[in-house]
């Protein structure tokens, strides 16, 4: 049993198609690991036992038939709770969709059970995905499987402590402002925001829709690549999918060849408030990048120093409009509706008691920066710093092939040091939102631990918009030689729960 | 800028139809205050000759051709309303007596 859930995906959906061990065997693994361990680390809000072993049988019985099976069949999967599940609950992490169960698949979803891949179930999040540290989910905090008193950052805390405390070797989460890449930094798994428009968001329940990307999770970047396949592509659904084909990510991530690659370092992205071991690891991977065979220059992207405060005016503003759809009509939560009050009051009255602070936080900075008056001044800035951004990003890459940085300037805090303090819990993602903004790709990976924590250290990698495929060439490459340095991969030196 | 003071937090609450208690309100101001002043910075692009950026693809109106297609439901798309009736959404009172 423990060696099945130390599989990497690659590895399980080999095992499966030689026969050599059923879909359902490895299924009841993880489902039995959930069972061992999700007490203490909270990863799911939701186990479906039964689907995961149907859909791990319907695996068993193509194979049985002989059927070719995917590069993914039979592969467990756990999938945050923001994508909808036909007949299995979703809640977003909040109160005001306790108990609601979808009649319909996200896209995403919809793949994933095409390609064979079995959901174990649905996985804990900031609540609506605000957050940096899943301690805004109204389900209670997700522990770090590295020390389970600190944060598995956010908002895909459940992702990202699901695939380290090995209760699943695959994960989905979305990444507005990097709620992919910091909780994979800070888990010491491998977190990959697509190229914006590249993975469907038809059923994924909308935060920032201009800035909202599914993505793959992992433990390995090849794993993460056959996920990413998996799930990306045009989707009709989705009136903002790209329609071109996806990069050829898998093989990039078994190139492990970065030789005559240019590599830009982002000088924005060090000093005050980065933490030193981050630091340390940081500049350890661009000596190694040059070592194997990579070009790597230092760039300056100046408006990248305005990329946070144009992210809490936009991410709020469109958020404010997204959520007016929880009005207690159609789904979900209903308060006070007792006969005697208007439909208006009852919807004020079960958002209210419905969402939690950060969500009501949000939603009205978002309704200050859009109302008359302060719409210029703020939103209207804040469009014009994302038009800056881009341009950075534009110049940059006209010298370089990827930039890199730190994914977050700090390694895991203590649970509840920023619970109320939101300035300091928005730092978190001061170098994961540019992407964002921009709507490139980027990708986080492990790059050791911070010697004054033994928590781990992510490297991000940045490439332009449809180039998803470099990220996935440098990051393979980065963790062959890293691994063969440990003599094992990071993971391994986490302790045992 | 100016800082956001309680009635203007009332005021967004209402607008968000957010039935805030009144030590929400109180700690709300404080916070939104804090975040205001910080995110403010943005503005010193505000007199500069750029065009914004709302979105990050070039997208204009997308289209889908005009068929029939299976759909969801009334049961289905009922399933998760807190009260229904005919197959149709039950609400409260939205226009007043008068």
């Amino acid at each position: 049993m423990t060696e099945l859930i130390k599989y990497t995906a690659a590895q399980t959906a080999a095992a499966v198609a030689a026969g050599e061990v059923s879909a359902v065997e490895v299924a009841q693994a993880h489902l039995d690991r959930i069972e061992a361990v999700d007490k203490k680390v909270n990863a799911f809000l939701h186990v479906d036992t039964e689907g995961a072993l149907k859909a791990a049988r319907a695996v068993d019985d193509r194979r049985a038939r002989g059927e070719e099976l995917g590069p993914l069949a039979g592969v467990p999967l756990a999938l945050k709770d923001v994508f909808t599940t036909e007949g299995v609950p979703t809640t977003c992490g909040s109160k005001i969709l306790e108990g609601w169960i979808p009649p319909y698949d996200a896209t995403l979803t919809a793949r994933l059970k095409d390609a064979g891949v079995v959901i174990l179930g649905k996985t804990n999040m900031d609540e609506f995905a605000m957050g940096s540290s899943t301690e805004n989910s109204a389900y209670g905090p997700t522990g770090n499987p590295w020390d389970l008193a600190r944060i598995p950052g956010g908002s895909g805390g459940g992702s990202a402590a699901a695939l380290a405390a090995y209760e699943a070797p695959l994960a989905i989460g979305t990444d507005t402002g990097g709620s992919i890449r910091q909780p994979g930094a800070v888990t010491g798994t491998v977190g990959v925001k697509p190229t914006y428009g590249s993975v469907s968001r038809f059923g994924l329940v909308a935060f920032s829709s201009s800035l909202d990307q599914g993505g793959p999770c992992a433990r390995t970047v090849l794993d993460a690549a056959l996920l990413h396949e998996a799930i990306a592509g045009h989707d009709p659904l989705d009136s903002t999918s790209i329609d071109a084909p996806v990069p050829a990510v898998v093989e990039a991530a078994r190139m492990r060849d970065i030789r005559g690659m240019r590599i830009g370092v982002v000088k924005e992205f060090a000093g005050e408030g980065y933490q030193a071991g981050v630091m340390q690891r940081f500049n350890e991977s661009v000596e190694l990048l040059r070592e194997l065979g990579a070009e790597v220059v230092e760039v300056s992207c100046p408006s990248f120093t305005l990329a946070l405060p144009a992210y809490y005016l936009i991410a709020p503003s469109e958020a404010s409009s997204n959520l007016a759809r929880f009005d207690a009509m159609r789904y979900g939560l209903r308060v006070g509706d007792d006969g005697s009050r208007s439909a208006e009051e009852v919807t004020a009255l079960t958002r209210e008691a419905g969402f939690g602070p950060e969500v009501k936080r949000r939603i009205m900075l978002g309704t200050y920066a859009l109302s008359s008056g302060y719409y210029d001044a703020y939103y209207g800035s804040a469009q014009k710093v994302r038009t800056l951004i881009s341009r950075d990003f534009d110049a940059a890459f006209a010298g370089v092939d990827v930039l890199v940085s730190p994914t977050t300037p700090t390694t895991a805090f203590p649970i509840g040091e920023r619970a109320d303090d939101p300035m300091a819990m928005y730092l978190a993602d001061l170098c994961t939102i540019p992407s964002n903004l921009a709507g490139n790709a980027a990708m986080s990976l492990p790059c050791g631990l911070a010697p004054e924590d033994n928590l781990p250290v992510g490297l991000q990698i940045i490439a332009p918009a449809m180039a998803d495929d470099r990220l996935y060439r440098v990051g393979g490459a980065v963790e062959a030689a890293l691994n063969e340095k440990w003599g094992h991969p990071l993971l391994e030196e986490a302790p045992a729960l | 800028m100016p800082g956001i003071t309680r009635e203007e937090v009332a005021h967004l609450a209402r607008l968000s139809r957010l039935e805030l208690q009144a030590e929400e309100l109180d700690h709300f101001a404080e916070q939104l205050d804090v975040i205001i002043g910080a995110v403010a910075r943005v503005s010193e692009v505000a007199g500069q000759d750029v065009p914004p950026t709302s979105h990050p693809l070039p997208l204009t109106n997308v289209m889908r051709a005009d068929e029939v297609r299976p759909s969801l439901t009334p049961e289905q798309a009922l399933s998760g309303a807190p009260a229904s009736e005919e197959q149709r959404f039950r609400v409260p009172q939205i226009l007043g007596e008068d």
